[in-house]
């Protein structure tokens, strides 16, 4: 049973439509993001819908030594934490960005470097109560490189693998890594996207990824269409996947 | 064709934005700059222009979808002006809460529903939207937030209740819910020969129950010209429901995607499925959605009528004379041969509504889809406009594409008295056509 909450990146969308949920459960939540005024409006809604104890606290993705000071402060406010939700991003244009090399760096620390901080400091937190579970926003953008979308994409790419190698190190400890691998959302994220049929609403991608994580899954694709989309798209041989305009 | 999904539902007519800014936050607001010619744009579902500002620039409230704040000890409900009724219902149904007030759809926002001030099948026992709101926060131009109430910035707030969004930007609304036992309805389905039986069971039917509408048949000449179903209804109670679910009936799959619904829903949906008998009485206890939100359950209807789109029209006579100029206009309607997929019949009753620009007024409304014909539709139209303002009557902005500007004017004598109140760098291609 999942009942204390902490979430870093707590207004990104997504997020917030799986707290929502959780809201109904009467859980409690530690929200963790970059500005507090957005934090207080999460926090108030969340309290509306249910939650029994909900607390903001400001933190940029790059402040690294404040990723554990966070975590530890949720500890003490809302008691011993049963989920560490990391779920905050940016996506970057590719094309503007390809050549820069500051920009990429920074996309990547934001992207890729930032949640491995966090992750290694929820697994130390983790271990030492010797149970949890971790929940990571990773991407369908990281299973494949694109030409239009590959530095977003490697960085998403990058958790995956980190996930994948943490999941099986914790796994004899009792902790459970869970990577979610969202599809295209229709979220303020790509607000400049066309939206065409391979879109889903916010609201049912955070429903899937509540159940996901309540019944424990280790990969979840969002919606899960995306499995084998991106299956196809893994199966092409990299002779002629270099020639496509993806 | 950029930003061509912000049209408005019926897809006439097809006119566009310059551009559209989709603000995340409510605390994003204070950086937009509000420069001339702005509107707010929700979910789109009017029919025609009111939600529309060509070369113009729409902010897209989708995002504004917070509660800030609910008690449910008084069923008050603050919320931020972009969340749904759907949401809002999936919110407070489940703790006993039900809508004041709702429309035929539940895809609409709340400011929208404010905007518009909409009413529903309840209109003649509850009023307005507007009844049942206890505070607005509306961001004007002038970069102050007012906080109106009846009593704070009241002549704001009545312009702002059916204001068309032209008052401001509608930030946050507060509105006391009403109780409910279940989210089950009782209904009784009436069927009756023309418009004369309309009004004797309406006057009976007003007085027993909360809840009621008609479907309208509008092709059928002579005798039985106007014959239709009377829907009335009130929310079911707890016994009431118990006792229809000893009944024995089938289970039908049937695609109900509001997330609230299970199977005790479902079964009940059926049962309305399989009584669908034409007897000239039938009583039901149905879930509220396929009650309040048939159409809801039709992903894509309007998209039946083409790609010309098609026109709504909605108007209310006053009781005097009424029945002679609505047999007149069936006369219209009927003879034109362009008849509709939806004809909605109802009354509205004595409530004021609280808006300075509010539509319903007490007497019988008409509500009728026309497939867009060109000329041919838009002169029936006028003909029948032409009925209504000789009778004192009036037309919904929220369903109007084209009624002039002199009937507009007619219809609203207040609409000067507003204008003082209209945020002046806030429009729409509506205000523009009718000013």
């Amino acid at each position: 049973m999942i009942k204390n909450i902490y979430v870093f990146g707590a207004t990104s969308k997504i997020a917030e439509e799986t707290l929502k949920n959780y809201a109904k459960d009467n859980a409690n939540f530690y929200l963790v993001g970059r500005d507090i005024h957005k934090l207080e409006i999460v926090r108030k809604d969340l309290l509306a819908r249910g939650a029994g104890k909900a607390e903001v606290e400001a933190c940029d993705a790059l402040d690294w030594e404040k990723h554990s000071i966070t975590i530890n402060n949720a500890d003490k406010t809302i008691g011993q934490l049963d989920l560490i939700y990391i779920a905050h991003g940016t996506l970057p244009e590719n094309e503007g960005i390809r050549n820069n090399q500051m920009k990429v760096i920074e996309e990547f620390n934001i992207n890729c470097t930032s949640v491995i901080s966090l992750c290694t400091v929820a697994s130390e937190y983790f271990e030492s109560k010797g149970k949890g579970t971790i929940a990571v926003i990773s991407s369908v953008a990281g299973e494949r490189g694109r030409q239009s979308n590959f530095i977003y994409g490697s960085a998403k790419g990058g958790v995956s693998k980190y996930l994948e190698g943490l999941r099986n190190r914790l796994f004899e400890k009792g902790i459970k890594v869970i990577t979610i691998k969202p599809g295209m959302v229709d979220t303020p994220m790509t607000k400049d996207f066309k939206k065409g049929l391979l879109f889903a609403s916010p609201a049912s991608v955070g429903k899937q990824i509540y159940k996901g994580i309540n019944v424990g899954r280790d990969v979840l694709f969002v919606p899960g269409y995306w499995k084998l989309i991106m299956g196809i798209i893994k199966s092409i041989p990299e002779s002629i996947f270099k020639k496509l305009k993806l | 064709m950029e930003f061509e999904n912000y049209l408005s539902f019926n897809k006439y007519p097809k006119i566009l934005p310059k551009e559209v800014l989709i603000p995340s936050w409510l605390t994003e607001l204070d950086r937009i700059d509000l420069r001339n010619s702005i509107l707010c744009y929700g979910k789109g579902k009017s029919y025609g222009d009111v939600c529309l500002n060509e070369d113009g620039t729409l902010i897209d409230t989708s995002n504004l979808n917070h509660i800030i704040d609910f008690n449910n000890k008084t069923g008050i409900i603050k919320c931020e002006s972009g969340i749904t009724l759907k949401e809002i219902l999936e919110f407070v149904v489940p703790k006993g809460w039900f809508l004041p007030v709702t429309p035929g759809t539940k895809f609409i926002t709340l400011g929208g529903a404010v905007a518009n001030d909409v009413h529903g099948k309840n209109h003649h026992s509850a009023g307005t939207f507007g009844s049942h709101i206890t505070e607005i926060e509306l961001l004007r131009s002038d970069k102050v937030t007012y906080k109106c109430t009846k009593d704070v910035h009241s002549e704001l707030f009545a312009a702002t209740i059916g204001g068309l969004g032209l008052t401001g930007f509608i930030k946050t609304v507060e509105f006391q819910l009403i109780s409910i036992e279940t989210p089950f309805m009782y209904v009784e389905n009436i069927k009756f020969e023309n418009l004369d039986a309309f009004f004797d069971l309406n006057e009976e039917s007003e007085k027993l129950f909360p809840y009621t509408v008609s479907w309208v048949d509008c092709t059928t000449k002579g005798k039985k010209m106007g014959k239709g179903i009377y829907m009335r209804g009130r929310h079911a109670t707890k016994s009431e429901v118990n006792k229809s679910f000893e009944m024995k009936d089938g289970a039908l799959p049937f695609p109900i995607e509001a997330s609230f619904i299970n199977n005790l829903t479902v079964k009940a949906f059926n049962k309305l499925f399989y009584s669908k008998q034409f007897s000239k009485l039938s009583t039901q206890i149905v879930p509220f959605e396929p009650y309040f939100y048939p159409l809801d359950m039709i992903d894509g209807w309007e998209k039946a009528y083409g790609k010309n789109g098609f026109l709504q029209h909605q108007f209310v006579l006053p009781y005097d004379n009424c029945k002679k100029s609505l047999h007149q206009i069936f006369h219209e309607i009927v003879n034109s041969g362009m008849s509709s997929f939806l004809t909605v019949l109802k009354s509205f009753g004595e409530v004021d509504s609280p808006g300075m620009l509010s539509f319903p007024k007490k007497g019988i409304t008409l509500a009728i889809d026309y497939r867009m014909e060109g000329e041919k539709t838009l002169k029936l139209l006028d003909k029948i406009d032409d009925i209504v303002a000789v009778n004192n009557g009036s037309l919904y902005p929220g369903k109007d594409a084209r009624m002039s500007r002199e009937h507009f004017h007619k219809f609203y004598p207040n609409f000067q008295e507003f204008l003082k109140y209209k945020d002046p760098n806030f429009s729409s291609s509506f205000y523009r056509r009718i000013k």
